[in-house]
């Protein structure tokens, strides 16, 4: 197939911002050749054998660095991994030399059943057990390192004995891998089950995400009328999630970050002006920690950080 | 499952124009309870709503839905099928004349056939993206649809009773002879040589052989290597 990269080795990630690269948007790309960091793709939408998908996949991994995203793995479910999907995954790595590969620590698989959803487990030493095989597992069989997602939950089990945090600090210890940090689900499920997210990424371990993630949510009411955050993307994300982006962001420096947008897609410009929004966040924060030594060019950045505040982060 | 719904809505949209909103996602919601996706790859789900559509009670007024569903989901398995590079009709011409009829040719593995008692093809056209809408005459009798991808795009289109035959004997591994012997039995006035530059033309071939040619194949080999 022409317009395959011949080179093995991945091309690097620059830490800018990236989209999620979507069907709607393929001609538009290629046409109009856009300043983007990087595209992402759902592992999933490109194991049809054929067809349109990877004819333009191909061209765009061409011309920008692709990061692979799993849905479909279900590395936190108790039941073996689905070999043919293990398998059909290292065959898109080999192909696409993607610079990124992360999967959800979640589970969708029960039995012969595939429920499409990303459902949330216990932390306990039994589950803790359960990932870390299904890791070493999926490492070995794509000999690379994979990055693991932290899930936006809407309760938490009783019988979790470690906390979410502690136990993906757990997982990346005893496995290796590397972590894809999604700021929208630590505030949504903060929001859902009433903690701080500061604090969750304050502890959280930071020196180990290579990636993050940033999408919109919908605000609802459960039945006792408590806000209820559902992670949808399909929208911008939102002032909230950008605040505890730019905390990150202060500790971690840029990483590349990605704007998932699944559903209700709005046209490429306004996907693009929401990606150079999460890079004006990581410039501001990247000259703040060359210059905070000096409080005078500290209270110079704070106003400086006000104004910027004060435009909106999208276009209206 | 709400998940699982939107994927039904965003394989067969002129399906879901058809009924409404309303109607498709309670249709698509009992769709999903009696068939649970078995395979992680989302793209690949929703093979059994046609069928399910024929026998769903509340759809019975809209008799021509489930072949407009099979024609949707024909495009998307053409959409995602291999690729596969078609031959010309010329690349015959070594094959001796008297071993032509013997051929069995390889249909690309992106063609889809279906065959409605409806003019579901119009139905379908009237109510893609930018169809028009023209009144459409449901005694008007059915349509045969060949749906492929010999290359970057899908191609869908209407083609006559017995080219529906002979395709779909040339599927089934039928040799030309048999199949247009199968085609005549539908359509007297059926003619093999404009139907195979039909069916080349179209890019729907990939390969063709006998089990002569590969015979003489193999015995040419052993010749060499002697």
């Amino acid at each position: 197939m022409p317009g395959l990269s011949t080179s093995r080795i991945p091309p690097s990630m620059p830490p800018r911002a990236g989209v999620g690269l979507k069907a709607e948007h393929y001609r538009t790309i290629l046409e109009v050749q856009p300043d983007i960091g990087f595209f992402e793709v759902h592992a999933e939408n490109y194991m049809g054998p054929g067809g349109p998908p990877h004819r333009y996949l191909s061209a765009i991994a061409a011309r920008y660095p692709i990061s692979l995203h799993g849905v479909g793995l279900s590395i936190g479910g108790s039941s073996a991994l689905d070999q043919s999907h293990l398998r059909r995954l290292r065959y898109l790595l080999e192909r696409y030399n993607p610079v990124l590969f992360s999967e959800h620590l979640a589970w969708s698989t029960h039995d012969t059943s595939f429920f499409h959803d990303l459902l949330p487990l216990p932390y306990t030493n039994k589950t803790l057990w359960h990932v870390c095989e299904h890791i070493d597992e999926v490492q070995s069989e794509i000999g690379r390192q994979m990055l693991l997602e932290n899930p936006s939950t809407y309760l938490s089990f009783s019988e979790s004995t470690y906390s979410e945090v502690d136990f993906i600090a757990e997982v990346v210890m005893r496995t290796g891998c590397g972590l894809l940090l999604d700021v929208n689900n630590v505030f949504v499920a903060s929001k859902n089950q009433q903690w701080d997210p500061f604090f969750y990424i304050d502890s959280y371990p930071l020196d180990k995400v290579q990636e993050i993630h940033l999408a919109g949510h919908k605000e609802e009411a459960d039945e006792r009328g408590q806000p209820l955050l559902i992670d949808t993307h399909d929208r911008p994300v939102s002032e909230l999630v950008w605040q505890l982006f730019e905390h990150t962001i202060e500790q971690t420096g840029a990483l590349p970050t990605l704007i998932e947008w699944d559903a209700a897609l709005p046209a490429w410009t306004d996907l693009q002006a929401e990606a150079q929004c999460a890079e004006r966040v990581m410039s501001l924060a990247r000259f703040e920690k060359a210059f905070l030594c000096s409080s005078l060019i500290g209270w110079m950045t704070s106003r400086l950080r006000y104004l910027i505040r004060s435009f909106p982060y999208r276009r209206a | 499952m709400a998940g699982l719904i939107d994927a039904l809505r965003e394989t067969f949209p002129v399906t879901l124009r058809i009924v409404g909103a309303d109607f498709f996602a309670a249709m698509a919601r009992v769709y999903v309870a009696s068939d649970p996706p078995r395979s992680p790859i989302l793209l690949e789900y929703g093979g059994g709503f046609a069928n399910f559509i024929e026998k769903f009670e509340p759809a019975s007024s809209l008799p021509y839905l489930s072949d407009v569903c099979r024609i949707e989901r024909a495009w998307l398995e053409a959409y995602h099928a291999p690729e596969a590079l078609p031959i010309e009709m010329s690349q015959l011409k070594s094959v001796s004349p008297s071993e032509i009829p013997t051929l069995r040719l390889g249909l690309h593995p992106s063609v889809r056939l279906v065959r409605s008692k409806f003019p579901a093809l119009t139905i379908w056209k009237t109510n893609i993206d930018g169809g028009t809408p023209i009144p459409v005459d449901l005694q008007a009798g059915g349509e045969d649809v060949l749906i492929s991808r010999p290359h970057a795009d899908v191609e869908v289109r209407s083609i006559s009773r017995s080219a529906f035959t002979f395709v779909q004997a040339i599927a089934s591994k039928s040799t030309i002879l048999e199949a247009a012997e199968i085609a005549l039995d539908s359509d007297p006035e059926f003619i093999l040589s404009s139907a195979l530059v039909a069916v080349f033309g179209s890019g729907l071939i990939v390969d063709s052989h006998t089990a002569g040619i590969a015979r003489r194949i193999a015995s040419e080999a052993e010749d060499e290597e002697r």
